[in-house]
């Protein structure tokens, strides 16, 4: 029962291989439009915070579509990224990195941008009259007291990663070895007879990741928390 | 030296401004709302200027009419706030050395070690700044302002956001900074009795635009200005070296120009210059030198001026020798006794009215 198969094991490995990447490429794209969201005014916001907020409400299958649409060899972008750069996402595990990296993007951005706004702006000028630009003031001031909530969103966007399903399928298929992740592992087995005993170690994987990643942030921003105020 | 000339817009709300502040205390004074704090931002480089011009030691930092423009972390002007606003991030330590990350190429005028002593902040320095306290917190925005090696000083009502007792202790830190450290300090307050203990010079400033400005004395011995400087603190400010300090009585005899004033409470030393406001309210008028009386201050003065305000109470200007007392009395004393200008008086002060918030170090 401890001990995976290395079917298994691939498996495990592959999900956290894209979890983590869709988290890297997620929350500095997060960061920025929270930056953007909470600190700035302008025509056109609420169109661009409901886009944020999209993959949220749409059926994933809605977003994995319509990245196959656009990313997929014939798709526009797609074309475009494999004769001018050899990118491919369709298919491929970057490509399920992309879609979870998408399902988990309204998640982190909701966490840093909560974040930013307890940010209190009379401090960071007080920075700059002590001689920081805007860039120190962000990489000294703002980045250390927003780190707890950008921990939180990471981990919010890292475990929506590898609880994701629907965009996945769609966009880069059920390939064992290639893009079958954990929840896409555990669906084939339920779908095929005799599988459930395998089917049910893998739910028990899954439990297992999704804690621990909680447990760790929790205890990490605890941590970050009590060195900024004092107490958690 | 700071020379500014501007002019500035909120809303509907209009600043004009022009000051010049050399080394020492020239205090912004007002009511709250009349522009104290966006005049400071303005300085700071935190907000931009309609028009105008600021030049701080023949460096510019804003001129309107070439549109140029120093951002506030080119200024070299420290700003300390209401409120501390430390970094909570970072220790103590940390937060005082803040600024020397930016001026590393600059000369350090105010060593690190002079600032922990002066603002004694030695036992404080590996704490947190959730673990200080209100004063302690502001003593060290104080030394991290001044650590930024700064050509000149904002503070905004550094004392507001403190307890009377508190605020007793950053003062004594604020005329220290004054008195070691050479540099032209704009202090901003809307407490009369700060001003008077700290400022060398006063800028009266109403509904944004500036009513009176130039030594403290001089401007509190205006009458007309009266109703801006606050009805109850409003009085004149007397200049005095202390003569002899009355161990038994506890009273300090402080000789000025017109005379002598018996004190209670101050702590200076004997030839030590210091500066009383004297509270128009506190201040009666007789037409003779009354016997058996416990006033023990009594100074002989001529009528300058009677403000002709409507109401029931009277302001009354009194000469004593070259400086000049205000009395607060009604309208009806004014007629009973028949106080007129270039009238021979008397002008009586109780000495307990005289306490340690009136009294000042020059």
């Amino acid at each position: 029962m401890l001990t995976l198969t290395p079917t298994e094991l691939d498996i495990v490995t592959l999900s956290i291989k894209i979890a983590c990447w869709s988290t890297l490429g997620s929350v500095p794209v997060a960061m920025a439009l929270a930056m953007v969201l909470a600190r700035t005014q302008f025509f056109g916001k609420a169109l661009l915070d409901g886009a944020v907020h999209l993959p949220l409400v749409l059926p994933p299958v809605v977003i994995g579509y319509v990245l196959l649409l656009a990313l997929g060899r014939q798709g526009i972008i797609g074309e475009f990224l494999e004769t001018h750069f050899g990118i491919v996402f369709a298919f491929r595990w970057t490509g399920a990195a992309l879609a979870s990296a998408l399902m988990g993007l309204p998640l982190a951005v909701r966490a840093i941008r909560q974040s930013i706004e307890s940010v209190d702006p009379r401090v960071e000028a007080a920075a700059h009259t002590l001689g920081a630009n805007r860039l120190w003031v962000f990489c000294t001031i703002t980045l250390p007291l927003i780190l707890p909530g950008v921990l939180n969103g990471a981990v919010l966007a890292f475990a929506r990663s590898l609880g994701e399903f629907g965009a996945t399928i769609t966009f880069v298929s059920n390939i064992p070895g290639e893009t079958q992740s954990l929840p896409l592992a555990i669906y084939s087995l339920t779908q095929s007879p005799g599988g459930d005993a395998q089917a049910l170690r893998l739910c028990g994987m899954s439990i297992i990741l999704s804690l621990g990643a909680l447990i760790f942030s929790e205890y990490l921003s605890r941590k970050l928390k009590q060195r900024i105020y004092g107490h958690a | 030296m700071l020379e500014l000339e501007l002019t500035h817009v909120i809303d509907a709300f209009n600043l004009r401004l022009s000051l010049r502040a050399g080394t020492g205390i020239t205090a912004l004074f007002g009511r709250s709302g009349c522009g104290k704090t966006t005049a400071l931002n303005l300085i700071a480089g935190l907000l931009t200027p309609r028009s105008g011009r600021i030049v701080l030691n023949s460096r510019v930092l804003f001129d309107s009419t070439t549109h140029l423009y120093v951002p506030a972390h080119q200024r070299r002007i420290g700003y300390v706030f209401q409120d501390a606003r430390l970094f909570a991030h970072l220790s103590v330590q940390q937060n005082l050395r803040y600024g020397q990350l930016f001026n590393r190429h600059t000369p350090s005028l105010i060593p690190f070690d002079d600032v922990v002593a002066l603002l004694d902040l030695a036992g404080l320095l590996h704490r947190r700044p959730h673990h200080l306290s209100g004063g302690e917190a502001q003593r060290v925005a104080i030394g991290r302002a001044l650590l930024s090696q700064p050509e000149l000083l904002l503070m905004d009502e550094p004392l507001s956001a403190l307890d009377a007792h508190r605020r007793g202790e950053i003062l004594y830190y604020i005329e220290r900074l004054r008195d070691e450290i050479r540099l032209p300090i704009v202090y901003v307050s809307h407490a009369i009795e700060e001003v008077v203990r700290l400022a060398d010079q006063m800028v009266l400033l109403s509904d944004g635009a500036i009513a009176a400005s130039g030594p403290v004395r001089e401007v509190m011995s205006r009458i007309e200005l009266r109703r801006m400087v606050g009805r109850y603190e409003g009085g004149a400010v007397i200049e005095a070296t202390v003569r002899t300090q009355d161990l038994a009585s506890g009273l300090a005899h402080l000789a000025f120009d017109g005379g002598l004033l018996r004190v209670p409470d101050v702590d200076a030393l004997v030839g030590a210059s210091v500066r009383v406001r004297i509270r128009a309210r506190d201040v009666s008028i007789a037409l003779s030198a009354p016997a058996g009386i416990s006033m023990l201050n009594c100074l002989a003065g001529r009528i300058t001026e009677i403000s002709d305000e409507s109401g029931t109470s009277v302001d009354v200007r009194i000469e004593v020798g070259q400086t000049a007392v205000i009395a607060r009395v009604t309208r009806y004393s004014v007629s009973q006794l028949g106080l007129h200008v270039g009238q021979s008086v008397f002008a009586l002060i109780k000495a307990v009215s005289l306490d340690r918030h009136s009294t000042g170090f020059v």
